[in-house]
């Protein structure tokens, strides 16, 4: 399958070449993306610790994954929002990156996971089922979104 | 000896200029510095949004401020470190950023809000610990939290951009006077 093409297109599009011609717009973009990390980042973990057994200990995991989520969500949108037009500015280049496949194969597994594996992990806790499993689904979990920072980080890098 | 002198001092150490000139040194300390945030933003922000009433009202403020601090202060102590590091790595062009004096400002600012949150709101904590949403002194420092911790965020971002350096020139004279460019800068 030949991605080129397509990859030519966003690259072309008027939102990648704006924010390509400003000398700023791409600064700010990524501030925002950089504020919706932090914010993924406080859901994400208020739930992995906790399913770790180190976070909240008198909440349920149930009761935390119901509470995080709307930021968890929250925080998707504004990173999907701030993303997309910093992809597009930079998306041939994206393309021949290897941080950002990594980071789009990540992104992609974290959230298939964080919204089937790990959310029932989460809703049986509420009924101690047992904890080694939501330890385990809090590790790779983890682990996932990490790969995300990672390749994120490293985008700029390359 | 001036500020200047010693950030100048700074940058003929062996170390900086290692650091500087790594490889990898320098995008491993600065990759840690933006992964940590993860963890200190995103727990100060949680227990902020306990404090604003908007995230587990149920549980009492006390509780949840008590097992997610450690972790900020934890993250926070490794932003410190590596933020430091990457100061060490180019001292007088950061010490010269109008970005970095505006977050070490930002920074002076959010802490004074940590001391006056401790010092006056929290003490008195018994009384609303178990609020769904704490009166407003507490609404107000969460939101304050909130507010001037992200403007850490964007303002450290910044200092990677070379936009108001002092090595660029002409600048509008205020950046000069906020960057305490001297008038011979024309490269660092």
């Amino acid at each position: 399958m030949d991605l080129l093409p397509f990859f030519q297109w966003c690259y072309n599009t008027p939102v990648g070449e704006t924010i390509r011609n400003s000398n700023w717009m791409f600064a700010i973009i990524e501030a925002f993306h950089l504020a919706g990390l932090g914010l993924l980042g406080g859901a994400v973990l208020m739930l992995d610790l906790r399913l770790l057994g180190v976070g909240l200990r008198k909440q349920s995991a149930a009761q935390i994954l119901a509470a995080t989520q709307p930021w968890l969500l929250g925080s998707v949108v504004l990173l999907l929002a701030s993303g997309i037009p910093l992809f597009l500015s930079e998306a041939i280049k994206c393309l021949y990156s290897f941080a950002f496949w990594v980071k789009m194969t990540s992104l992609l597994l974290a959230l298939i996971f964080t919204f089937t594996i790990l959310r029932r992990a989460a809703q049986a806790d509420a009924t101690s089922e047992g904890p080694l499993s939501g330890r385990a689904a809090a590790v790779v979990s983890l682990v996932l979104w990490f790969g995300v920072a990672w390749g994120g980080r490293w985008i700029g890098f390359s | 000896m001036s500020l200047l002198a010693f950030f100048e001092q700074l940058a003929e150490l062996p170390w900086s200029i290692e650091l500087h000139e790594s490889q990898y040194a320098y995008s491993i300390v600065e990759s840690i510095h933006v992964w940590t945030l993860c963890v200190f933003f995103g727990t100060i922000a949680m227990v902020d949004l306990r404090l604003l009433g908007w995230i587990m009202p149920g549980v009492p403020a006390s509780e949840f401020a008590r097992r997610m601090l450690p972790w900020t202060v934890a993250g926070f102590i490794i932003m410190v470190i590596t933020g430091s590091l990457l100061v060490f790595a180019i001292p007088v062009r950061t010490y010269q950023s109008i970005f970095f004096r505006g977050k070490m400002v930002l920074l002076i600012l959010a802490g004074l809000n940590i001391w006056l949150f401790h010092s006056r709101v929290y003490p008195k904590i018994a009384g609303w610990d178990t609020d769904r949403v704490p009166p407003k002194a507490a609404r107000v420092a969460g939101a304050l939290s909130l507010l001037l911790w992200t403007c850490v965020v964007f303002s450290g971002r910044m200092i990677a951009y070379n936009w108001f350096d002092c090595d660029r020139q002409p600048q509008p004279a205020i950046v000069n006077f906020l960057a305490s460019c001297l008038p011979t800068d024309s490269g660092h």
